[in-house]
This record gives structure tokens, C-alpha cells and sequence, in this order.
């Protein structure tokens, strides 16, 4: 009897997922497969900047003016290691693209995680317990997303920047970015989790849980997050895309990372103002950059929204 | 407490119970719109008592209150008035008890391994010390109600809608229940699955000396299981005898109603006489007696006032005017 479970062993983890019908879906939809491969390479470039690009951009010892504005390599007078030209203070345009996306993933990942535990919590909280927590928690949710995001992250980065000691400004203003999109995003999560529990919290396995004395926090944690956490997972990815694009909104706007820590926003700012003295490339490389990055994850997204509705399978 | 109860009290005492909702709109919408608040008494006044070892059955139309009365016992709904009392069982202390679900596919959760499903109430509540005997317990009880005990590594989906019933039922006796409130725990099964379902706890009643309470909609289900029926219309228990007297001799209009609604399998194109109307809204119960707007047999005072629960016999009760004084000389025949 007990050989029994020895023998017909549990599949693992990752057995389940490659049998899945989650990674079958994944592999017939080109796109997503395109998608996939083109996000990797973006992400493990990035995280491996400090080996890839030919310089350090936060090193202001190793920038020489004398290779200011130089064109990318194929145009005349491009230089190695330059590939992909310079801008006005003889930084390399590659390898500020290379920190540039390392932070904006960073800043994405980080507000994405921020709001989804705030959401999921407060999400769950007010579907399961409703009445007057859950009216409070909503209408919280509403005035949030009536406040334009670019002008509260503006005020809010604004003061930050005042105040901080400058040591800590990098950190701190990266902060308050996460903390400005997650602001503004956790209302989503709440409201689809929200939904989905009160669906779940009625059900009848949520009641037999009950009856055997399960605390409401297990049950919460245990019962009914995991059947709300489909739609969530799409939610978050289509968001790590727009929580990347708000940031690079902010940063243009002049109240996100500051120049001396670049992310994609700044650089495509910074290099707005040279457009139209000839050195395009400034900001065009950065530009395609976020282009690539946010598709990427926008189509990603979207094959994970259609292969995971049940009814277009 | 428990030594005043001896060993032959009943395993249940429901003493005028009531439960009312509050389905009001949001205070936001009652304010503006200057609408009242809104009650629902699903379950009026109702008291009876379960023996142990036996089998209460309570049945009536959707709406009528059967499931709250099974939440009410199990206490997943609080009683707003009356009292709901357990006899001792084992060791001395009340009677444990358990439910089992109507729909079989939303009462297991579907991202949980059967195995974990069954340990719940045992993890939950302790009632094993390691979680060797934890699994040997779950292996036990799958073969108790007759499934393998490899299934345990299975998700509900792998089952069709008897054995998850199945596994719903292992999962409330996991925790060693004497009481079992089985809330229609066969009328999302196909017949042929029922009559499976309903023996295996038959069986289980035989070889756990459980008692049940029984809520079903459906008579001939009723009469196969139980020793003990009420009828239940708008939350009152109409009707109360012992099973074969209230298939033989219904006392109550509206028993007399259901029972007529059995098909027959000796003559089965048999006329049925139209009953008119349907169920009355419990919002707005109708005057007196609930079922006077549909009663055949309606006297003029039952709109007027309520008939009490009254024996009719040795064991039956009935809440009728009509039966309780049969000098009725005229029926008069409801409008409409």
C-alpha cells in the first residue's frame, strides 16, 4: 500500500508545464514565440551591460569630448568602438542604451510587483469581507485613477527631488516613480481580483473550507487566490509594458531618472534637443529600443490573454 | 452542559428558527432613491428534531428555504432567531457536523490535488499527528466511498460528476462527523449516478451510524432515504410525518400537490391536474397562509391568518385549517 505514491510519482512542476495546454498554444503562435526570443535578448542584454557595451556612460572620466556627436559606425566619419554613434558629451550611444533599458525593465518590474501585492491584497480584502471595507477600498481605487498619473508623479518627483540629499536622489526618484505607476495601476488588479472573489467566495468549496474552521486569511490565500490569478497574470503583463512606457513619459517630461542615471526616457529626451542639428541618432536608437521592448511584451501579452480565455480555445 | 443531555436526545434540535436577509440596494442608491430597506424571512418559525441514526428529510420548491435551513445548521449562516441545539456524540462532546454540496463541480476546488481536498479537515482540525497517518487516513476514506487510493494525485477535473460527489462526501466524513446535512446532494447526477450515490450512503449511514438531513427537491430520492419527511412552502414547514404516512396519506394541500407530481410508473400518461400558479415571492408574502392563493381547497380565512403546526396524528403535523377542522362544509375555490 504505502509503495504505492513511491511508485506513481507526483509529475514535477515543470513536467505539468511543458505538457500543458498553456506551452502547446505557445508554441504554435509565431508571434508570441518572435515575441518571446526578442524580449530574452532584450532583457539579457541589458542585464549584462556592464560586459556588452564598449564603455561605462555613468563614468564622466571616460568621456572624451573630442568624440562628441559622432555618427553611427556605417556613416562617414563613425569611429569604433562608437557603434551606434555618440551624443554631445562623448557618451556612447549602445551603451547607453544597454543601462537605459536595464533600468526601465528594473522600474517596470518593480512597480508591476508593487502593485500587484498591493492590488491582489486589497483586491481579496474587499471582495471577501464587501460592505463598508469594500466601498472604501473601491471608491479609493476610483479617486486614484481620476487624478492624472503624469501630473501627480510630477508633483510628487518634484518635492522628492527637493528634498532628498543628493546622494540618495538616484534611488530616490527611481522610487518614486515605482511608487507613482504602481499608484495608479494596483486599482486595476483590485478590481479584477475583487470580482473574481466575489464570484469564488460564494462557491461551495470556499463554504466546505469554512466548515472545518479554516481561518478567513487561508482562505483567502489558499482557496481563492489561486482561481483569480488567471486574468491577473495577463493584466500584469500587458501592464509591465505600460508601466515602462509611463516612465519613459515621465522621464521625457523632465521628472524621472535624471541624465547621469539614464533610463530609455531620458536618453530619448536628451537627445530630442539635438534632432535638429543633424545628429538624429541620438534619439532615434533609443526610441527603437522602447519600440522593440514594449511590442514585445504588448504581443506577449496578448497571446497570453487569448490562450488563456477558455472561450476561444 | 453535556451530562444533562443523555445518550437518547436527539442529535438535532431546531427550535424556532428563523432567518431573515437583508437584500436592500446600496445605502448610496436607498438614499437617493428613497427606497426602503428590504427583508427576506427565507425560513420562518421552523423547529423539529432529528433522531440519531435516522434520516430527516425536508422538501419543497426552489426558493422555499431548504438550503438556508441546511447552512443554518451546519452554522454558515447565523440564526436570527431561535436556537439550534446538537446532541452528545462521541467522547461526550456535541455532535460534530458536516455538509455535503449540491453541485459537485464547483464544491471541490479545481487548482487542489483530491488527496490535499480530503486532508483539509484533517490538517485543519488536527485530527491526525503526522502526516503519514494524514495520508493513510485519505487512502482510507477513498476506499470508503469507493474510489482508488491512487486518485488522490488527481484533480477534480479527471472526474466525472458521481465520483466527485464521491470525493465530496470523503471530504465530509475526513472529519468524523455523526451529523450529515446533505444539501440535494444527488440532483446534479444523472439517475443512474444517483442511485450509486444514494446507496453508498445508505451504506455509510449503516456501517458510521450517521443521522442525515436530508434536503432535496426531489420525493422519490426522499423516500428512498429517509425515516422522517417535512414539507417546506415560503420558509414554514407545512407538513411533518414519517415517511411512508406522508406518501400514503399527505395531510397538507401543498404535500398533496408534490406528491401528485410523481411520475407513475403504473399508468404513466395518467391526467395531472393542472395546479395553477407558481411559488409566491418571499418578498412579498401573500396574507395568512403562503399557499392559500394556489390551494384548492382555500377557506376564507386562510387568507386572513396563519395556521399553526398541529398534530394530525401519532407523528404527522400539518399547518392547515383546512384539515385540522374537518367539519368544512364548502371549499371555496381560490381566484385565479
Amino acid at each position: 500500500m504505502s509503495d504505492q505514491t513511491s511508485v506513481k510519482a507526483v509529475p514535477s512542476r515543470m513536467e505539468r508545464f511543458f505538457d500543458s495546454d498553456l506551452w502547446w498554444s505557445f508554441k504554435s503562435h509565431k508571434s508570441a514565440v518572435g515575441a518571446a526570443i526578442v524580449l530574452l535578448l532584450v532583457i539579457i542584454t541589458a542585464f549584462l551591460a556592464p560586459v556588452l557595451s564598449p564603455q561605462n556612460p555613468y563614468d564622466l572620466a571616460a568621456l572624451e569630448l573630442w568624440n562628441a556627436e559622432l555618427p553611427p559606425i556605417w556613416m562617414e566619419g563613425g569611429q569604433m568602438p562608437f557603434l551606434l554613434g555618440t551624443d554631445v558629451q562623448g557618451r556612447d550611444i549602445l551603451s547607453g542604451i544597454l543601462y537605459g533599458t536595464r533600468i526601465s525593465i528594473i522600474i517596470g518590474i518593480a512597480s508591476v510587483a508593487v502593485s500587484l501585492v498591493v492590488g491582489i491584497g486589497l483586491g481579496l480584502m474587499a471582495g471577501y469581507y464587501g460592505g463598508w471595507i469594500d466601498n472604501v477600498l473601491m471608491r479609493i481605487g476610483d479617486v486614484l485613477l481620476s487624478i492624472p498619473i503624469v501630473l501627480v508623479a510630477i508633483l510628487v518627483s518634484s518635492v522628492a527631488q527637493q528634498f532628498l540629499p543628493p546622494a540618495f536622489r538616484e534611488v530616490g526618484v527611481a522610487a518614486v516613480l515605482v511608487l507613482a505607476i504602481a499608484m495608479y495601476s494596483w486599482v486595476q488588479y483590485a478590481r479584477v481580483v475583487r470580482a473574481q472573489t466575489m464570484v469564488e467566495r460564494r462557491k461551495e468549496y470556499v463554504m466546505a473550507s469554512r466548515l472545518v474552521g479554516t481561518p478567513a486569511r487561508r482562505l483567502m490565500l489558499k482557496h481563492i487566490l489561486p482561481n483569480t490569478l488567471t486574468p491577473i497574470f495577463v493584466a500584469a503583463t500587458l501592464n509591465f509594458g505600460l508601466a515602462i512606457l509611463i516612465e519613459a513619459t515621465l522621464s521625457f517630461l523632465g521628472v524621472g531618472m535624471p541624465p547621469n542615471q539614464p533610463s530609455l526616457g531620458t536618453l530619448i529626451r536628451v537627445g530630442n534637443q539635438y534632432l535638429f542639428s543633424g545628429s538624429w541618432w541620438i534619439v532615434l536608437f533609443p526610441s527603437i529600443q522602447l519600440c522593440i521592448l514594449v511590442v514585445a511584451v504588448n504581443m506577449l501579452g496578448d497571446w497570453l490573454r487569448d490562450a488563456l480565455n477558455p472561450k476561444l480555445r | 452542559m453535556s451530562e444533562v443531555l443523555e445518550d437518547t436526545a436527539p442529535a438535532l434540535t431546531v427550535n424556532h428558527v428563523s432567518k431573515v436577509f437583508d437584500v436592500s440596494a446600496p445605502w448610496l442608491n436607498r438614499v437617493l432613491e428613497r427606497r426602503p430597506k428590504l427583508y427576506v424571512e427565507a425560513v420562518s418559525d421552523i423547529s423539529f428534531t432529528v433522531e440519531k441514526g435516522t434520516c430527516f428529510s425536508i422538501v419543497g420548491e426552489s426558493g422555499c428555504g431548504k438550503s438556508t435551513v441546511a447552512r443554518l445548521v451546519t452554522g454558515l449562516y447565523a440564526t436570527t432567531n431561535g436556537d439550534i441545539r446538537f446532541g452528545t456524540g462521541a467522547k461526550g462532546r456535541p455532535i460534530k457536523v458536516q455538509m455535503i454540496f449540491q453541485d459537485p463541480h464547483s464544491s471541490l476546488n479545481p487548482r487542489w490535488r483530491v488527496g490535499d481536498i480530503i486532508a483539509e479537515p484533517i490538517r485543519e482540525m488536527k485530527l491526525r499527528d503526522t502526516e503519514k497517518e494524514t495520508l493513510e487516513r485519505v487512502r482510507e476514506l477513498l476506499e470508503t466511498v469507493g474510489l482508488g487510493a491512487d486518485d488522490a494525485l488527481k484533480y477534480p477535473h479527471e472526474f466525472s460528476g458521481g465520483q466527485r460527489q464521491r470525493i465530496s462526501i470523503a471530504r465530509a466524513l475526513a472529519s468524523e462527523p455523526e451529523l450529515l446535512v446533505c444539501d440535494e446532494p444527488t440532483s446534479a447526477l444523472d439517475v443512474s449516478v444517483q442511485a450509486q450515490i444514494l446507496n453508498l450512503m445508505r451504506r455509510l449511514q449503516d456501517e458510521l451510524g450517521l443521522t442525515y438531513l436530508f434536503i432535496s427537491h426531489d420525493l422519490s430520492v426522499v423516500r428512498h432515504m429517509s425515516n422522517h419527511i417535512a414539507v417546506m412552502y415560503l420558509g414554514r414547514i407545512v407538513e411533518q410525518a414519517p415517511v411512508e404516512e406522508l406518501f400514503t396519506n399527505p395531510k397538507h394541500p401543498y404535500s398533496k400537490l408534490l406528491l401528485a407530481t410523481i411520475p407513475d410508473i403504473e399508468n404513466p400518461k395518467r391526467r395531472v391536474e393542472a395546479q395553477a400558479g407558481e411559488p409566491p415571492s418571499p418578498l412579498n408574502p401573500p396574507s395568512g397562509c403562503a399557499f392559500h392563493p394556489r390551494c384548492p381547497m382555500a377557506l376564507p380565512k386562510c387568507s386572513q391568518s396563519a395556521p399553526e403546526l398541529c398534530s394530525t396524528s401519532r407523528h404527522g403535523k400539518a399547518a392547515c385549517f383546512v384539515t385540522q377542522d374537518m367539519a368544512v362544509v364548502e371549499p371555496v375555490k381560490a381566484a385565479g
